[in-house]
């Protein structure tokens, strides 16, 4: 390819907000628990016990993590399994409809449309706005029994004051259960604080360095919700299924370091975030816009979300991952291919403007050198597209 | 860059361009998100395409054109049908979007070359690079092509248009590639067959009746949906039986909404000329007698061009219905120009 596209030399990976690396303690509590404990925790013997010992106290270790009761806790096999519990398994209990906002990831989405719910438009900031909340709550005509906002948005990383929502739903639906999907929260916000009054909270491994196809759904006592799984009746009836007792012993460990690296890690990547963007602003000026950095709404330190004129995110992409670097635009669909974002919609940016949207999201792993190796590409790959008509 | 659309030949065409010792990249167009059948660019073919990819060792990677093809084929697909026009949306989604919108993405991402998989050739002439025919007579696809401009034409790659279909099949086998016994994709790929057309349009546009009329003005019948009929048509129409057969010459509607089918004899579904609603020569005007193709495996007929708007056949032909591609051949049987035939009137 006769191109001025550097060949790849280097991985750079900038995706953590879709993936991140699995951590070393996660990795060895999964491997010795996948070692010792292949009985099925749900017999009554000896082995079974033991690994019913090792579920629980994976159980007790991601309670700790967000400060809530073991008991809350329902192993799923991630976050959008936590998420169709939490919005389907409340309906089909309660009846009634789901509100959620505009920007939820489909996972929450999907299931709230399908079951004919409401949803709320974000603010330009990306946030979702208590009182726009309350006026959608108060204008439904059919009783609320689940409201759901997300704790972070995965595509702009927006935090969303979930105590005010809270509040809202309190007031104006007080028979509706609040949801949070917490997903992309763990690793950047004291979640246990900022969820804590929240009676539905999803979360999943894979975002915080814990093995795909963990996560959990708390639910708090007094929550009546059906299972979306029927079966064996594990998880005190909440979700069938032989219990991935290694699965768990991983994600909770994982769990653990996050909370004690979090600090460190917000002040040290929320740093390397900013000289990214700003780097990048010194380098290409009015053609790099941060979607929400600049909007006062809190975000989470390591998500860089930009949009950039006259480009278009796919052929961005292309460009990018030929020199090594891995990063996203909006949601990629099962093909591969990009979808436009619904984020971008839902905040009312323009619809061609947001063809030039770009994430990039730092994790546990990224170093200098990444952000260093972003910088030197980035903007070349910029220029050529735009002197390409967009790509 | 090799378009695969999921189908065996773009998959042998990308396995032809590495033996060749092309650095080859495969992209598939996501273009409709819809209920296909499977047949081309739809979502299953994509996996088609990307695990063909794989087994090759080249990179595969899905391009999401679905607005433009929205706006550049479905659209005005539905327009033509709404104006009583028989349009041929894959010629469409070749102009806007295969032969344009991909290729420039082609060239932002700095690929020297486009291939594809279509059994034609790239031709050298003196007047430029040109589109021939394919060597498997029964299955050349130059007819769909005869949008490409000659800039695209100058950096295209058609590998499999120097083999028969037979061998295509054969090749694919041999490499194990699990499209080697696909089937063709036949119809239009955003139209199901369990639906249908009718049904298709019927979601966009309201199907409105129309009456069918002789050539002297009289009503002989009536048609449900006049954006569903085409000229030469014979069923359907609401026609007494026990008379000669009668086919549809003209469908007419207007911009008032006015509607009529008008059914003639077999001897007036021939006309001396066909007229063009657009021309396009791929370099320079050529002169010498042509030979013009109105479907995709039709027979080639002697005319020529007149002022630029209408063939002037040599013997008079079939009626062709407003929105069919017409392309003309020179005598070395390679693609010169191609339009869309308008509506000639009786």
């Amino acid at each position: 390819m006769a191109t001025s596209v550097d060949t790849e030399e280097v991985e750079v990976y900038l995706d953590h907000a879709a993936s991140t690396p699995l951590r070393p303690e996660a990795q060895t509590a999964w491997l010795n628990a996948s070692a010792h404990h292949h009985a099925n925790p749900t017999g009554a013997h000896r082995a079974a016990r033991a690994a019913r010992r090792a579920l629980d106290d994976a159980r007790d270790e991601i309670a700790a993590a967000l400060a809530r009761p073991p008991a809350e806790v329902v192993f799923t096999s991630g976050g959008s399994e936590a998420d169709n519990l939490a919005i389907r398994g409340v309906l089909h209990a309660q009846g009634g409809i789901a509100v959620c906002s505009a920007g939820e990831h489909h996972a929450v989405l999907e299931p709230v449309e399908h079951a004919g719910g409401l949803t709320v438009e974000l603010e330009a900031d990306g946030t979702v706005s208590p009182d726009r909340l309350a006026a959608v709550l108060d204008a439904a005509d059919q009783p609320v029994s689940v409201v759901s906002i997300m704790a972070i948005n995965n595509e702009t990383g927006v935090v969303n004051d979930i105590p005010a929502l809270v509040e809202v739903t309190r007031r104006h639906a007080p028979g509706a259960w609040f949801h949070t999907d917490a997903v992309q929260a763990l690793a950047w916000i004291d979640l246990a604080a900022h969820v804590e009054s929240a009676d539905l909270i999803s979360i999943t491994g894979h975002k915080f360095g814990g093995p795909v196809g963990t996560g959990a759904l708390f639910v708090r006592h007094g929550v009546e919700l059906d299972a979306q799984i029927l079966g064996g009746g594990q998880e005190r009836g909440r979700r069938a299924g032989t219990p991935d007792v290694a699965g768990a012993a991983g994600f909770a460990a994982a769990a653990t370091a996050t909370v004690s690296a979090r600090d460190a890690d917000v002040a040290r990547l929320g740093a390397l975030r900013d000289r990214l963007v700003a780097g990048l602003r010194d380098r290409l000026g009015e053609v790099v816009t941060p979607t929400v950095l600049d909007g006062g709404a809190p975000v989470a330190a390591g998500i860089a979300h930009v949009v950039l004129a006259d480009v278009e995110a796919e052929a961005l992409l292309f460009l990018l991952d030929a020199a090594g670097l891995r990063a996203s635009a909006a949601s990629s669909c099962s093909s591969g291919a990009q979808d436009p974002s619904h984020v971008l919609a839902a905040m009312g940016v323009d619809r061609m403007v947001a063809q030039g949207s770009l994430r990039l999201s730092l994790g546990h792993t990224t170093t200098e050198a990444d952000i260093e190796a972003a910088l030197e590409h980035i903007p070349p790959a910029v220029e050529r597209l735009r002197a390409h008509g967009g790509g | 860059m090799v378009a695969m659309s999921g189908g065996v030949d773009s998959s042998v065409a990308a396995a032809l361009l590495m033996d060749a010792g092309h650095e080859v990249v495969g992209v598939t167009m996501k273009l409709w998100g819809g209920p296909s059948d499977t047949g081309c660019c739809a979502v299953s073919d994509v996996d088609d395409a990307r695990r063909v990819a794989d087994r090759l060792g080249i990179e595969h990677h899905v391009f999401n054109f679905g607005e433009d093809f929205e706006r550049d084929v479905i659209e005005p697909y539905v327009a033509d049908h709404a104006a009583g026009r028989t349009p041929n949306p894959c010629i469409e989604c070749n102009r806007h979007l295969k032969f344009d919108r991909l290729v420039r993405r082609a060239d932002a991402l700095g690929f020297d070359m486009i291939a594809t998989g279509h059994h034609a050739r790239v031709v050298s002439t003196p007047a430029g690079p040109r589109l021939g025919r394919g060597v498997d007579a029964a299955k050349d696809q130059s007819y769909v092509l005869h949008v490409i401009e000659e800039s695209v034409l100058a950096r295209m790659l058609l590998p499999v248009g120097e083999l028969t279909k037979a061998d295509v099949r054969r090749l694919a086998m041999d490499l194990d590639l699990r499209t080697a016994q696909k089937p063709e994709s036949q119809d239009v790929c955003f139209i199901t067959n369990e639906h249908g057309r009718a049904a298709f349009l019927g979601q966009r546009i309201p199907l409105k009746p129309a009456a069918v009329i002789d050539r002297s003005g009289e009503q002989v019948g009536q048609v449900d949906s006049v954006e569903m009929v085409t000229i030469g048509q014979r069923k359907g129409l609401g026609l007494a039986g026990g008379t000669d057969p009668k086919y549809v010459v003209d469908v007419d509607v207007t911009a008032e909404g006015d509607r009529r089918v008008m059914v003639g004899e077999k001897a007036d579904l021939v006309a001396p000329v066909t007229e063009l609603e657009s021309w396009r020569w791929v370099g320079e005007p050529v002169d010498s007698p042509l030979r013009f193709q109105c479907s995709a495996h039709g027979r080639v007929e002697p005319g020529r061009i007149e002022d630029g708007c209408r063939v002037v056949w040599d013997e008079p032909h079939r009626r062709i219905a407003a929105g069919q591609s017409v392309v003309g051949y020179d005598a070395d049987d390679v693609v010169v120009g191609g339009g869309i035939a308008g509506r000639t009137p009786l």
